[in-house]
C-alpha cells in the first residue's frame, strides 16, 4: 500500500534522493508532510505543479494518490 | 511518417534527416533545425557539460502530441522530432527536428512551430557544469537553466496566428 513521490529537477537537489515511498491514499497534507520542511515550502509556491498517475493536476491541493500510483513534483521546466 | 524519440545516447541528425528525406517522396520541401551544445562562457564560466532530465510519463506523451499538432496544421508529409537526455558536451547534438510538406512555407513553418513549444514548454529540466571537466568529480558548478524571456515571447507567436499558413 504505497505512492512513489518522485522529485524532478532542482526538487531533487534539495530531497537529495530521486525518490521516495510513502503510505496510500496520500493527499495534499500527507504529500507535504512526507516530503520534508524544504521541499515542502517549495511546493507551496504557484510555480511548482504536481502530476499524479501521469497527469499534471491543475488544483494540486487537490491531490488523492491511490495505491500504486506515483506522483512527479514537477518545478518549473527548462524546455529543451 | 512520424518519428518522435529521446535518445540517451548521440545521434546523427543528417541520417535522420535522410531518413525523412527517403521516406516521404511526395514532399516538395524538407526543413530541419538541429541544437547542439554550445561552449559559451571564459574560464570559471565556460560550459564544460550539459544534463537533461525528463519524467517518460509527460515528456513523451507532450512530444506526441506536439508532433500531431504540427502534422495536422502545417499539413505535413512527414516529421520527425529527436531529442537527447543524460549527459552532453559541448558541440553534442541536442535536438533535432526535421518537417517534409509539399511546399516550403509548410515546412519551414512547422520546425520553427516545433523549436518555439520545445524551447520553453517541453517537460526537460536542464543543467550546465560551467569551470571543470566533466569527468572530474567535484571540479566545476551546476547551474539550472530556466527559458529567457525571448523564449517564451517566440512561442506566444502561434496563439496569435489563425490556422495553418
Amino acid at each position: 500500500m504505497a505512492v512513489r513521490i518522485v522529485f524532478l529537477g532542482p526538487l531533487r537537489d534539495i530531497a537529495v534522493e530521486d525518490s521516495l515511498w510513502a503510505t496510500a491514499p496520500l493527499d495534499w497534507a500527507g504529500l507535504l508532510d512526507a516530503v520534508g520542511p524544504e521541499v515542502s515550502r517549495e511546493l507551496q509556491s504557484k510555480r511548482v505543479h504536481v502530476a499524479c498517475a501521469g497527469k499534471v493536476l491543475s488544483d494540486k491541493t487537490a491531490l488523492y494518490a491511490q495505491d500504486g500510483e506515483e506522483i512527479a513534483l514537477l518545478p518549473p521546466v527548462s524546455g529543451g | 511518417m512520424r518519428d518522435i524519440r529521446l535518445l540517451d545516447t548521440p545521434f546523427d541528425p543528417a541520417a535522420a534527416i535522410a531518413a525523412l528525406g527517403d521516406r516521404t517522396a511526395e514532399a516538395g520541401g524538407i526543413a530541419s533545425f538541429v541544437g547542439q551544445v554550445r561552449t559559451g562562457g571564459q574560464g570559471d564560466a565556460r560550459v564544460t557539460a550539459l544534463e537533461l532530465t525528463h519524467y517518460e510519463p509527460l515528456t513523451r506523451p507532450a512530444m506526441v502530441e506536439l508532433g500531431d499538432a504540427a502534422m495536422a496544421r502545417f499539413g505535413l508529409c512527414g516529421l520527425v522530432m529527436l531529442h537527447r537526455i543524460g549527459r552532453l558536451s559541448p558541440g553534442d547534438p541536442i535536438v533535432c527536428v526535421g518537417a517534409a510538406a509539399r511546399h516550403r512555407r509548410g515546412a519551414i513553418e512547422a520546425v520553427d512551430y516545433c523549436m518555439d513549444h520545445l524551447k520553453s514548454a517541453a517537460w526537460f529540466w536542464k543543467r550546465e557544469l560551467r569551470g571543470g571537466q566533466i569527468d572530474e568529480k567535484g571540479s566545476g558548478e551546476w547551474h539550472w537553466i530556466e527559458p529567457r524571456p525571448a523564449d517564451h515571447a517566440d512561442l506566444a507567436r502561434w496563439d496569435q496566428k489563425t490556422g495553418p499558413v
